[in-house]
């Protein structure tokens, strides 16, 4: 019998709940009570799963406290192992909490659900506001709630530049990137920097900046905010004065030193909170002059990582110089001796005789090929080049110099030419989740063609390149660089001189296209050689090691 | 030498053991035996050894087998201030390491006869004891199957295979190195053993082995690798010429000819993309997990 008439909370919520197995329409206040109970069932739950949390959490820092403790024992006896070594154990050990949760949630489950998305949206919220102690016990504690539901992921800002809300969005946090100023009155903002001419209907989602008029003029860039260097180095970042992968990788690196150098704790803060905040706006001022590379990506999180990692009671002259050191070795060993170590595994697939072929100008592949010199190898070098970056003509003047003998081609003779090729190597600017390599565009053609000819392709790159990103194509994220370029002036004519006024015209000048892993035979990376698809290998002992 | 003769001692005792498992044996029996004084001499007396033993069969399996011992049993905590303590913590290791991989052939066995399915008509390669084991297991298991083994020149090695395929009351037949191309519409499944499994998930295996992948993959046959997960090497060759000469030629080929262009290599190489499972006494792997194994074995 239904008791719908009568009051009292539980028994108001079984007339409820029989009013919605017998399929009847809920009334408003039913309607209202049920929500207001659902909300109570969630805040109770969600201590629960914190407490769930901490206790996972306490799990595995015994397990992660073993594994630097076994590390000092096998690193005199194994001398040529790789300075990375992870011990796997912390691995199968942390993957076991999370199904011991499993049971326990299976009764709750959409609602599980529901709470987890909201979680995950207040969570990147928040991330943004500054990441701080949590990071600490790094990535673990987010493992236990993803894998127990499946959280939805947004697409990044920067990659939405057609959706006017979310322009909005970006605008109004560039506003709230402020450094906390005594007079709080005067409230500077980091200005956004317009799109340039039409641009092609498939990338419309990306920025296209152009680079005639410098950056100082487009932009009125707040002295008080940005620190020079960074200044300095945006300009630099907009022109193409520095460009490549790892050279921006050190130039940014240098340019967080002078920031810490200059860099004063204001009264009533702590240097590792503060110090955070302070880079943000940084960070997004150098992603208007030109969008962050995986590797500055990587380089940045270790950097905040490191800040966030200072205790509290250090003081502030010994901080600075703590976080110097750091960047120093990161510098020393994740690109330094990363190519010298990646340099000696190459030399062995060097033989004598051979014909190598380069694309574009690649700081590792240069490197290897120079060392390879030295060591007295005979080969030589074809070196292929495409428009409009011609980065091909400084690869070839590097050789040159070392003496090596070098062919000269552009990219549209590479079918012609691979017959006389036994190997090809590449440079990658970064190494994706699922295998990809993310190049220079064009890669993914040189490597089409080698593939069909039988040609074995290398991709030599630093671990510090791989990102946990997955992507199988090259429009999703990519870069667009000024449609100007692609202008040319020959016999004095200019045809596309007046591009912008015909209505149906688009130029497109992209900057980086994705090669699957089916074409690319070996990667050679500081940490050995290692087939195509054991990049997610890679990745998760890294985790594991951090 | 007295570590030569004790290797092929006990290749003669045991025809049936692999090579690398002999060698494993003798190397253990050197560590016994070895008077060192550190435990850098005792590695680098021990590399030596295996160096000699290459010397004598030129195999993968046994460079690989002895470079696995050596990580094996450093692999443990050598704090101890008695060098004749560390001894013994590593002869026990080597014990245990020689206990596990002498089970590698039966567990290898056992994930793969499940594969062999009722009236199943298998093409395999030259003489492989794993591969003949596998067998063994699925005959035991009461199944129906016939096999067509290659003659396997210059060595013939497939007749041995034959004979002993004969006296499990198995159906066989063999047939010319040339013909592989004409039997393999008749064949369901390709099986063949290896001498090495490298790092991209190849295997370097008895010559001809690369011509029947090609061949399965153009009919669309699965082709199974089985190997013992001691026979995982720490190469990566990009093509067949990428082989180191080591390996390519018989031991005593490479001591005594001059000119080795004009002898006929006995191995040849198989990349990944024409293999369709490995069966390891570590599970059954797809070429691309191979990697991932070797990191854990080497790392």
């Amino acid at each position: 019998m239904a008791d719908s008439g009568e009051t009292g909370g539980p028994v108001k919520k079984d007339g409820i709940q029989q009013a919605k197995t017998e399929g009847k329409e809920l009334t408003k206040e039913e309607k209202q009570r049920l929500r207001k109970e659902k909300k109570q069932q969630k805040k109770s739950k969600e201590k629960k799963d914190e407490k769930a949390s901490q206790e996972s959490e306490k799990e595995k820092k015994p397990v992660s406290s073993a594994s630097p403790a076994s590390q000092p024992p096998t690193q005199p006896i194994t001398p040529k192992a790789p300075s990375a070594v992870p011990t796997l154990v912390p691995v199968p050990a942390s993957e076991t909490p999370a199904p011991a949760d499993k049971p326990a949630k299976s009764k709750a489950e959409m609602k599980a659900e529901r709470r987890a998305r909201q979680e995950a949206e207040r969570a990147s919220k928040q991330g943004k506001k500054g990441e701080v102690g949590q990071q600490a016990a790094p990535g673990k504690p987010k493992a236990p709630p993803s894998e127990l539901q499946p959280v939805v992921k947004r697409l990044p800002e920067h990659v939405q530049v057609d959706n006017p809300e979310v322009l909005k969005k970006l605008a109004k946090k560039l506003e709230r990137q402020q450094t906390p100023e005594y007079n709080a009155a005067t409230k500077v903002k980091i200005p956004l920097r317009s799109d340039y001419g039409y641009k092609v209907s498939l990338f419309s989602h990306l920025h296209q900046y152009s680079r005639k008029a410098p950056l100082t003029q487009q932009l009125s860039i707040p002295s008080t905010v940005i620190h020079p260097a960074i200044v300095r180095l945006g300009l630099q970042y907009s022109q193409g004065i520095v460009a490549g992968s790892n050279a921006r990788s050190v130039a940014l690196l240098h340019a967080f030193k002078q920031v810490i150098r200059d860099y004063t704790t204001p009264p009533n803060e702590e240097l590792s909170r503060d110090l955070v905040n302070k880079l943000k706006p940084y960070i997004s001022f150098l992603n208007q002059c030109r969008p962050l590379s995986a590797s500055m990506g990587n380089a940045i999180k270790y950097i905040k990582k490191e800040i966030s990692n200072i205790p509290s009671q250090c003081k502030e002259e010994e901080a600075k110089s703590k976080l110097l050191n750091c960047i120093d070795r990161y510098i020393d060993e994740k690109i330094n001796l990363a190519a010298k170590a990646i340099a000696k595994s190459s030399i062995e697939k060097i033989s004598d005789g051979d014909v190598i072929l380069v694309y574009g100008c690649s700081s590792l592949v240069n490197h290897i090929l120079c060392e390879a010199f030295e060591k007295n190898r005979k080969f030589r070098v074809i070196v292929v080049d495409s428009r409009p970056r011609l980065e091909g003509r400084e690869a070839l003047r590097r050789l040159v110099q070392r003496g090596i003998s070098c062919t000269y081609v552009l990219i549209s003779a590479v079918s012609y030419i691979l017959p006389e090729v036994s190997k090809v190597f590449l440079g990658a600017h970064a190494l994706l989740a699922n295998g990809y390599v993310m190049s220079r565009v064009g890669t993914s053609q040189i490597a089409l063609v080698a593939k069909a000819f039988n040609v074995p392709v290398l991709v030599c790159c630093e671990t510090y390149k791989f990102c946990e990103r997955v992507q199988t194509d090259s429009f999703v994220s990519n870069e667009l660089d000024d449609p100007d370029d692609l202008i040319v002036t020959r016999k004095g004519k200019t045809q596309l001189e007046h591009w912008q006024e015909v209505p149906s015209l688009g130029l497109l000048n992209l900057v980086y296209d994705v090669t699957p892993p089916d074409f690319v035979d070996l990667v050679i990376t500081d940490l050995g050689m290692i087939p195509c698809t054991s990049v997610p290998v890679v990745l998760r002992v890294k985790n594991v090691d951090q | 030498m007295k570590l030569v003769e004790y290797f092929r001692a006990q290749m003669m005792k045991d025809p049936d053991m692999a090579s690398a498992v002999a060698a494993i044996r003798t190397l253990l029996e050197f560590l016994k035996r070895d008077k060192g004084e550190t435990i850098l001499g005792l590695r680098e007396s021990l590399t030596w050894a295996t160096d000699c033993l290459t010397g004598v069969d030129s195999s993968v399996a046994v460079s690989s087998g002895g470079e696995l011992f050596l990580r094996f049993i450093s692999l443990t905590s050598l704090e101890h201030q008695d060098l004749s303590r560390c001894k013994k913590v590593m002869e026990e290791r080597g014990e245990l390491f020689l206990e596990k991989i002498s089970m590698s052939r039966t567990k290898v066995a056992k994930l793969c006869h499940t594969f062999i399915k009722d009236g199943a008509k298998i093409l395999t390669h030259s003489y492989s004891r794993v591969v003949l084991r596998v067998m063994e297991k699925a005959a035991a298991e009461k199944k129906r199957f016939s096999v067509y083994v290659t003659e396997s020149q210059p060595d013939s090695a497939g007749r041995q295979m034959a004979e002993a395929l004969r006296k499990l009351n198995v159906p066989v037949t063999v047939v010319l190195d040339a013909a592989v191309g004409y039997v393999l519409e008749k064949v369901d499944l390709v099986i063949v053993g290896a001498e090495g499994v490298v790092e991209s998930g190849g295997i370097i295996n008895k010559i001809g082995t690369y011509q029947m992948a090609l061949c399965s993959k153009a009919h669309n046959k699965p082709f199974y690798v089985v190997a013992e997960s001691f026979k995982f090497v720490r190469l990566y060759p990009l093509n067949q010429q990428d082989v180191p000469d080591k390996f390519k030629y018989k031991a005593d080929t490479l001591k005594t000819v001059q000119n080795l262009s004009e002898e006929h290599p006995m191995i040849d190489y198989t990349p990944p993309s024409l293999i369709t499972l490995l069966f390891t006494d570590l599970g059954v792997l797809t070429p691309s997990a191979v990697s991932d194994e070797l990191i854990k074995l080497y790392l």
